[in-house]
């Protein structure tokens, strides 16, 4: 309860969210939802540790250009993955009022960059439609667990393991092929 | 009685330890191989209960522990067989004696009988093969009181009995005297006036060191606390042990202290190497020769009643003169330790860590205000700063361990080895109380095992060789352990043959290591030993020769960010030289930039950095850039163009080139535009939440709070071969196009 609170005033909350909180029941849980662009994502409110404003990174070599670079937060050094980029809108231009929403997958911790929070919403099982079938090369529907639509808005939902899951290996096949050179090009 | 009941807990906790000690011993006690180390540790354990049980007053226990020990004494002294039953019953007897240590330390009496089966055990092996008249001890029932075992051959026991001798003793029992040699033991009483007479006792510590091989042991527990301390008066004294020729005597000994003999008390004890053949005879009872003073009175506890040699014992060993006090050194030293979880400490070094940072980054931030304002603010952080530096000192130093852990391992291994190889090898060794973090410890084993072991085998001669060329037929390896500007040096010398330089050569150059008709220097041909699937060994023996040691031993060095190096002298012998940092938690890096972004390189990695000049870069068959450093073309790699970097300055004659080398020894020239200073960096995991990656060794974060990656100096040059191996750079690409210019000659 204190996280979401928390999440509450980071996300520059509206009112209902409190509403959503409080009407949580057994058949529902908790997203965090956010904003990329004109589109909005939703993450299981469980998986995410905290919302922190953007902050320089530090660029590692070699990797496709969602992974922005790693960040110390608080002695640990997390990498942070560009959600736009990563849909294949190209990498962020970021300003301080860009957000990393810090995730916890597993063992491991990891940043999201996204545009900013924009709600917390309790959603009930029944009301999460299937994705449909997406193509074109763009979106790999495998990490959306489906698609939710709150008053005129759709909110797509992430599978946070699936997605970092997909992502580690093309990571690595990403290095084995070093793309230094294609990468710049 | 508040002190009394506080040396308990110590005692009850140190008795704790000990049976660890001896149940461990016990477990490795094998029929048939008796080692004499395990024995005497075994035997010391039960002893130092019994002893401080006496102290206490709890007479069933020491009166168990006295049965118990002298089982341990048969073993020692070989009457007593080792069979399964026996370390059965030996286990047994340990097991009972722990529950008598819980019974009195609850204060209750144990349940009569508690020791009756396990005692007629014991004294069962005893009557089997023991020779040896000892005297019965009282049967538990009828508890005789403490006094009884005060004839006891040593009284060693861990709290209240004499640390100074018990420490000489207990090295007589680990290990032998050399032979040809004296062992003598010179326990020096200075009183504490001695420095008002002109008189320097290091000055006599280091004239005793002339005469052998001195090991000193300081006491400190007459030092009295800070407020009472007055400077100019001595409170310390000495033990000395001294392995010296058989031509030092007593008067030489004697004329050290010729100057101080009125001030201070001197006794002078000597033990002969052991006599040959007879295996069953005790060969530590040292040979009293002379106590030059009346028994010292103990400094630090006055109260005790001085004992005369005299009243001590009869026997040999017990004549050794001992001044009382040195106990308490060793109560202050066991009831001042804690034992606690790795993982809260390791948790700590971290937090320490951060505050490192941002006391770093706070002063990064300070640096900008306007100079001459917030005067007070600046000498506040400059306090922080030294304040965070001592703490990480002292967290860095929780972990450290002395390399007495490792070392301890080593007179075993060189016993072995120099059984195999049929030669006389005698270890000494210096330092062990060298502290190096716990890591570092761990991982020196193998390297040193392997060291040793090539030195006897290579190394040192046989006996008869050595007579022949005019050395003592026993070969001597010297290993030993010492700080040095932050850094751990361990160096192991032998007084063999040294490195058969024609040999390597030929042998380098036969195995394709070294082009035919290529002139080394002396050093280079040394180091040419360190070279993977090299080994002179005409034969392939148990110990090495199989031509992996010494590169790997290379490699282990490196991994932990050391380095090795050899100093040999023909028919004069070698030197071996690590030299290894304090903690693996802290790494001393130079930071460079390329572009917007910094690295971190391992400063041993680093040979040099230059700025070449034009007329030393050549293109090599279009593929890559060569520099000509001190007469040898090295490869040039560009850090911007193996890691995709904009920004960066491509030209080598406008940027810089740290010339680097791997583990291996080759070389490269990592191009970066610039080297931004020398740092200690706290090492962090890049793999803990996210992965490994080519030529990133791992992450730390600078003083801005910004992460900046570790170069991994091997990886990189992994990377630039693959980059050589690709097809040709695509045209369209700026990355590619950038070093086009540097690939001309200017």
């Amino acid at each position: 309860m204190s996280s979401s609170t928390a999440l509450a005033t980071v996300g520059g909350t509206r009112t209902d969210a409190r509403n959503d909180v409080m009407a949580v029941n057994a058949a529902e849980e908790q997203y965090v939802t956010f904003t990329v662009g004109s589109e909005e994502y939703g993450v299981n409110i469980l998986s995410v540790r905290e919302i922190r404003g953007w902050t320089p990174e530090s660029r590692l070599p070699n990797l496709p250009d969602y992974v922005r670079g790693v960040i110390n937060l608080r002695g640990i050094i997390i990498p942070i993955f560009d959600l736009r980029a990563r849909f294949g809108g190209g990498a962020t231009s970021v300003t301080k009022r860009h957000v990393v929403v810090v995730i916890q997958v597993g063992e491991r911790t990891r940043g999201i960059l996204v545009d900013a929070i924009s709600d917390i919403l309790a959603i009930g099982h029944d009301a999460i439609k299937p994705p449909p079938d997406v193509d074109g090369g763009m979106v790999d529907a495998e990490y959306l667990s489906g698609l939710y639509t709150a008053d005129d808005r759709m909110v797509t939902l992430l599978s946070v393991e699936k997605l970092f899951s997909v992502e580690n290996s093309e990571l690595d096949s990403a290095t084995k092929a070093l793309p230094a050179l294609e990468r710049a090009s | 009685m508040e002190d009394l009941s506080r040396f308990k807990q110590t005692y009850f906790d140190e008795s704790a330890e000990l049976l660890e000690v001896a149940e461990a011993g016990l477990l490795r006690l094998t029929p048939g191989e008796v080692d004499s180390d395990e024995v005497n540790a075994i035997f010391r354990a039960v002893h130092s209960i019994k002893g401080g049980g006496g102290a206490f007053g709890f007479t069933e226990l020491v009166a168990f522990a006295h049965e118990f020990e002298t089982v341990m004494d048969g073993v020692r002294n070989n009457t007593v067989p080792v069979t399964t039953e026996l370390v059965d019953t030996l286990i047994r007897a340990n097991d009972l004696l722990g529950q008598m240590l819980a019974y009195a330390r609850e204060g209750d009496p144990a349940p009569a009988g508690t020791t009756d089966g396990t005692v007629a055990a014991l004294r069962r092996h005893l009557s089997g093969g023991a020779p040896q008249a000892q005297a019965p001890a009282p049967v538990p029932s009828a508890p005789a009181p403490a006094p009884v075992y005060a004839d006891d051959e040593d009284d060693e026991a861990g709290l209240f009995g004499d640390a100074m001798a018990a420490i000489a003793a207990a090295r007589a029992e680990e290990d032998p005297v050399p032979p040809g040699k004296l062992r003598w033991t010179i326990v020096f009483r200075p009183r504490s006036d001695l420095l008002m007479s002109g008189n320097e006792p290091a000055f006599m510590l280091r004239a005793l060191r002339r005469l052998g091989d001195a090991t000193v042991e300081c006491h400190t527990d007459a030092l009295p606390t800070l407020q009472n301390l007055e400077a100019e008066l001595l409170h310390l004294s000495w033990t000395v042990t001294l392995i010296a020729d058989a031509d030092v005597d007593l008067d030489k000994i004697n004329d050290v202290f010729e100057f101080v003999a009125d001030d201070c008390d001197i006794r002078i004890t000597a033990e002969a190497p052991p006599p040959v053949s007879s295996g069953t005879s005790p060969v530590t009872d040292p040979v009293p020769v002379a106590a030059a003073a009346p028994p010292a009175v103990a400094v630090a506890t006055p109260e005790a009643p001085p004992k005369t040699p005299g009243a001590d014992a009869p026997k040999a060993e017990a004549a050794r003169p001992r001044p009382n006090g040195g106990g308490a050194e060793h109560a202050g030293l066991t009831s001042h330790t804690i034992r606690v979880d790795l993982d809260k400490i390791d948790r700590l070094v971290n937090m320490v860590g951060e505050m490192v940072i941002t006391q770093a980054m706070i002063a990064e931030h300070v640096r900008e205000l306007p100079p001459g304002e917030f005067q007070e603010l600046l000498e506040g952080l400059e306090q922080l700063a030294q304040h965070t530096r001592e703490l990480r000192e002292s967290v860095m130093s929780i972990r450290a361990q002395p390399v007495s852990s490792v070392f301890s391992r080593m007179p075993r291994l060189v016993r072995e080895c120099a059984a195999t190889t049929g030669k006389e090898v005698q270890l000494v060794t210096s330092g062990e109380t060298t502290e190096v973090d716990k890591t570092v410890v761990e991982n020196l084993v193998d390297p040193l095992t392997h060291m040793i072991r090539n030195s006897i085998d290579h190394g040192l001669e046989g006996p008869e060789e050595r007579e022949r060329v005019g050395k003592p037929r026993a070969g001597t390896v010297h290993l030993s352990a010492q700080h040095r500007s932050g850094r751990i040096v361990i160096e192991i010398t032998d007084n063999g043959r040294g490195i058969n330089r024609p040999k390597v050569l030929s042998k380098a150059i036969e195995k394709g290591l070294v082009q035919p008709g290529a002139t080394l220097s002396d050093e280079e041909i040394d180091n040419l030993i360190f070279l993977p699937g090299f080994s002179t060994a005409d034969q392939v023996s148990n110990l090495s020769g199989r031509g992996v040691g010494m590169d790997v031993v290379r490699r282990n060095i490196t991994s932990l960010g050391g380095r090795i190096g050899v100093y040999s002298t023909p028919g004069e012998g070698s030197r071996f030289v690590l030299s290894l940092p304090l903690t693996l938690a802290v790494l001393d890096g130079m930071v460079i930039s390329v572009g917007e972004e910094r690295f971190v390189l391992p400063l041993t990695n680093i040979v040099e950095s230059l700025r070449p000049k034009a007329a030393d870069l050549h293109g090599l068959v279009g593929k890559c850039d060569v520099m000509m450093a001190r007469g040898e073309y090295v490869r040039l790699v560009y850090l911007h163009q193996l890691f995709g970097i904009p920004g960066a300055v491509a030209d080598p004659t406008r940027a810089l080139v740290v010339l680097v080398e791997t583990e291996d020894g080759a070389r490269l020239g990592l191009v970066v535009d610039e080297v931004l200073g020398q740092q200690q960096v706290v090492i962090k995991s890049l793999e803990a939440n996210f992965r490994r990656l080519d030529g990133v060794a791992a992450a730390t974060i600078l003083g801005d709070g910004r992460v900046a990656l570790i170069l991994d100096v091997a990886g990189l040059r992994e990377m630039s071969r693959h980059m050589d191996s690709r097809a040709p750079r695509p045209p369209s690409s700026p990355v590619a196009a950038l070093p086009a210019p540097a690939l001309e000659p200017v």
